[in-house]
This record gives structure tokens, sequence and C-alpha cells, in this order.
């Protein structure tokens, strides 16, 4: 088994298995646009995709049509991008922090995002001119900050930053039920909560378009620092000593990480799980080099929200599943997984 | 002087850590820095690869203050093994050598011959090129310190820092490490505990007492019975081995 960390040997695998994992991705978009109450055939929902994309005129019901185009690919969309998104997060904090439990849900950045959102949307900070994604924003970068801070104050270590994100979760998700309970009206509330479970309900176009640019950037800015994030394999000091500007490399990619979970929470509310299991799963895959590892956890990421939105649409008939409901039931059984081989060698 | 500092002062928490050191190594040689725990070793270390920034005094490379040089250029020069550096990931031997090769590329520059034989010539240096697939967490204590001193080598430095290196090492091992990095074409200052040791393998020592340079030279001439007593507060008796013809010390105790 060679894993090798740089670049060398096997890239001539790159290509076929970058193409593989793109097919696999459309045929999964091409099933959640198919699969609803409504059922279309794969073979409409594949015209209609090419209809639209690549301009060809196959005949299609309009009805089918206008529900693929309408409802079901912007949220199949965002759910790809979502997934790519906190897939990335995931792995960059897991690098950055040297704990292989790190991500932004289990270190509380979700849950200050959530606040952050919430504060916006309910109490009116910022009177309009702030926007639900930038109070989620300021929200994951107070809690990260707290976090930190914690987990600097507890000694360090990895397992006292894990305690330190319960204890933010805890806080922030008390603060979000503290705002909600307080200031939002019954029909506020309920909207909130099935919110913050994490729904990809009522997702339209404009949420794909404030989802793809983050997810893109946020991916390219990743594959710029994946060699400074294989530097920290045996830590900062290790990092500096390669010539890695650490003090510049945590900024630029926490701020990262805070600002794809922050976008994301506002569009989908909180996901847990995906952010800390796909980036094992694609580490298992590519092994634990960052220029292997980050695409493969992005593509993976969106594979497994897409089909997890498919899930969470099917499995209760006339019901929608919170989609945070669908990745909690796989995720958690995997955190234990991985919580039982990280444990340390007696 | 390959690397020399000048009354170099650092301080953490209200404390002064180094307190006006003055060293120089010229080319090639092995400098050995001794002295009680919290003397201050470690720390000198880390200010002169610049992992830390000096509060007053000049660390120079070449005559060149290493303050005005950028990061990378650093790392190119000088190669930095901490002590007892562990990672969890699933990386393998040949993984942690590669790591090395950072300092020379860009974010974007392909992997080329020449790194392929910094890394090859590495391994072999240290006898692990065998090892090279192995996974890291299956290696014992003192292959993980070859793979160091490898991924050191692979920066392809003219300079080599080492701090305790030998540390929770069996004897063999600590005697293969050390006739390693003496034998090694390039200038370095090895942090070590074992007096012995320093004063088998290396050219020059400088003692290291609460944060100051309190003796500097040959091991015979630096290592005596009164600096011993002094600095850490054992009585020794000290002669010349009968067997490597450097000197030996003996501790008495009680």
């Amino acid at each position: 088994m060679n894993h090798a960390i740089s670049g060398r040997g096997g890239w001539r695998l790159w290509l076929p298995l970058a193409i593989l994992s793109l097919v696999i991705l459309l045929l999964a978009l091409g099933l959640a646009v198919s699969i609803g109450e409504i059922a279309i055939p794969l073979s409409t929902s594949l015209k209609a995709l090419s209809n639209g994309v690549l301009g060809t005129q196959f005949a299609l019901n309009t009805m089918h049509e206008g529900i693929i185009w309408n409802y079901r690919l912007s949220r199949a969309l965002v759910a790809a991008f979502c997934g790519a998104a906190l897939a990335l997060s995931g792995a960059i904090l897991q690098a950055l922090l040297r704990n292989p439990l790190a991500e932004p849900y289990v270190l509380g950045i979700s849950a200050g995002a959530s606040t952050g959102a919430v504060a916006v949307m309910i109490l009116n900070v910022g009177y309009g001119v702030i926007t639900l994604s930038t109070g989620a924003f300021v929200g994951a970068v107070v809690a990260f900050a707290l976090v930190s801070a914690l987990a600097a104050g507890a000694g360090g270590g990895a397992d006292r930053v894990i305690l330190a994100g319960v204890a933010g979760s805890q806080l922030f998700n008390a603060l979000t039920s503290y705002i909600v309970t307080t200031s939002a009206n019954a029909e506020q509330a309920r909207g909130v909560m099935f919110w913050l479970l994490g729904s990809l309900g009522g997702i339209r176009w404009p949420d794909v378009y404030m989802a793809a640019p983050v997810a893109l950037i946020g991916f390219f800015i990743c594959m710029a620092y994946a060699r400074a994030l294989d530097a920290f394999t045996f830590g900062a000091d290790s990092a500096a000593a390669l010539g890695i500007p650490v003090r510049r490399v945590r900024l630029v990619l926490l701020g990262l990480t805070a600002a794809m979970t922050a976008t994301m929470v506002s569009i989908v509310g909180s996901i847990g799980f995906v952010g800390l299991v796909i980036p094992h799963a694609a580490r298992f895959l590519t092994g634990p080099g960052h220029r292997r590892l980050l695409p493969a956890a992005a593509m993976i990421g969106a594979i497994f929200m897409v089909l997890a939105d498919i899930v969470s649409r099917i499995i209760i008939p006339q019901q929608i599943l919170p989609i945070g409901v669908v990745t909690a039931l796989f995720g958690a059984p995997a955190f234990a997984l991985i919580l039982y081989k990280a444990r340390r060698p007696v | 002087m390959s690397i020399s500092t000048k009354d170099v002062r650092w301080a953490t928490a209200g404390t002064m850590i180094v307190d006006g050191v003055t060293i120089d190594v010229a080319p090639g040689r092995t400098l050995g820095l001794i002295g009680p725990n919290g003397s201050g070793k470690s720390s000198l270390l880390r200010l002169i690869c610049r992992l830390r920034k000096v509060e007053s005094g000049v660390i120079s490379l070449d005559g060149v203050d290493i303050a005005t040089l950028p990061r990378t250029d650093i790392a190119r020069r000088i190669a930095f093994v901490e002590q007892q550096a562990t990672t969890e990931a699933q990386v393998t031997v040949l993984d942690v050598v590669r790591l090395g090769r950072t300092p020379h590329r860009g974010a974007l520059s392909p992997w080329t011959a020449l790194d392929d034989q910094a890394v090859d010539n590495a391994l072999s240096h240290v006898g692990m090129a065998h090892k090279a697939h192995q996974f890291w967490h299956t290696l014992s204590g003192g292959e993980r310190q070859r793979v160091h001193i490898a991924r050191a080598l692979a920066q392809t430095p003219g300079e080599l820092l080492l701090d305790e290196p030998t540390n929770h090492l069996d004897i063999q091992h600590q005697l293969e490490i050390l006739s390693l990095v003496a034998g090694l074409p390039v200038t370095s200052i090895i942090a070590l505990h074992d007096l012995n040791l320093a004063a088998m393998f290396c050219d020059s020592l400088a003692v290291l007492h609460k944060g100051k340079v309190v003796a500097a030279g040959l091991p015979e001439e630096v290592l005596t019975e009164a600096l011993i007593a002094d600095v850490f507060g054992v009585r020794a008796y000290i002669e010349k081995s009968r067997f490597h013809g450097r000197h030996h010390i003996h501790f008495h105790c009680g």
C-alpha cells in the first residue's frame, strides 16, 4: 500500500477516477430530480438536464420539466455544494487541529452560525442591513474563537478541543433556543426549529447562486494550501520549520472554514457528521495527502448529501425528514467507529 | 562561521528563558548544547530556526541576520528535528521524508527528479530505504527518530538542529543516531542530556545554565568536575577513556 503524500505516481489513475466520480454525482443528481411525490422517469430527468445544459430539444412533459427545474434541481445542487463544503471544512479542521474528531458541528461552529442566523432572522439584529449569512459568519467566528480559547485554557490537546466544542455547542444551542422561545411567534418558532435540524425544504435558485461560489472558491483556496496542510502532519512547529507561514495559513483556512460553514448553515441549517465522516472515508480511499484527499472529500461529500436528501424524502411515505436527521443516523455510528479506532493503544 | 548568535535574549510569561547567549559554530562541525532541564536548550534551538522571534540580539547564518530572511529561505538552509514529534495520520516513511522537500517547492510546481534524489539519498543515509513503504505507527522509537532525521536531510540543509534526539531510545539506538549525525556533512547543533555522549560525539560544547552560556569550547576543556558540580549539582570524576580516548565522566551518588 503506497499512499503517496505528494504528487508522484498514480496521476494516470487520477483522471479516470475524477470522471467516474463526476458520473456518479450526475447520476445521483439525476435520481434526486426523478424521485419524489411525483415520480419522473430517470430518462426524462436526464433529457431535461440535457435540454437545459446542452441545449438539446427533447420533447418533454412541461409539468415534469417545471418540477425538475424549479424545485428539485436547485435543491439537489444545494445539497451537493453543501456536502462538498462541509466535507472540505472537516478535512481542513482535522489537519490543522491534528484531531480526527474535528469538524464544524462537533466544534460548535455550526451551533454558533445558527445562533448568528437566528439573531438576524428573529431579533432583526442589523435591521435588515446584515444578511442572514453574514450573521451566521459572525456567529461561526465567535463560536470558534470561544471554543479555541476554552480549549487553550483547558491545556490544549485533542480531547480538550472536543470537550470545549461540546461546551460551545451547548452554549450556542441554548442561546438559539432562548432567542426562539422568547422572541419568535409560533409560526417562526416552528420554521426555525425545522431549519435548525437541517432542512433542504424551500430551496430555490438564489440559494444555489450563494452556495455554488462559496463551495467552488473554497475548494480552490483549499487546493492552493494542500501542501501546507500536509506539512502540519507533525504539528505547527514542524510545519513552520518546513517554511510554512503557519499564522497566515491558519488565518486563511480557519476563516474559510467559518465562511463555508456559515453559508451552508444559513441556507440549510446545521447538518452534523458530514464534515466528520466524509474526510475519513475519503482518506481511506486516497491516503493522507491533501492534494488527493481534498477533491475526493468534496466529491464524496457532494454525492453523500444528494443521496441523503433522497433518503430523507422517501424513507417515510408522505413525509419529509429533516436531512440533518438522516446524516446523523448515518454519522453517529460512524463517529463511534472513528472514536473506537482512534483510541490509544494500551 | 556557519551559525552564530550574538547576545540573544528571549522571554516567555515574564521569565527570561534565553538570557544573552552568544555562540558560534564553524561549518561542518557538531556543537553539543548541554545543561539541566529548563536551561534553555530547546528554546535556543527554536530561536535559531526562527520558530520563535528573538527579543534582542542577532542570529546569523553565514553573516546574514535570519530576521531578514523569508521563512522558506530559512527552511532551505536549516532543518530542525523536534523532540518526540509524532502523528496519528496514516503516513508512510516515504510520505514523511517527502515533507522535507516542502520548502523547495512552489504551490503548483510538480515533483521533480531532483526531489526524488534528495529523498532517496536521505533514506539511504539513515538506513531506512528498505522500510520506505512502512506505516509510521508501525515503527519503533529509534526508527521514527531516523525517519525524522531523513526528513530533515531531504531538506538538503546546510545546518541541522536536533532537540534531544536520543531521548527514550535504548543505548544501541542512542549511539547509532549520534554517530549518524556526527558523520553527516552538515553543521549541526544537538541538545543533549547525556554528558558522556556529548563528550564522545561533539566537536565542541556549550553549557547552558538558567539561560546563560557558562562554558564553551572543546569537550575536554568544558567538562570539568567543578563545572558539573556548579551546573548540575552532582559530584563527578573525569578521566580520559582508555577505550575511545575521549573524556569519560563518572558520577558519585550521595
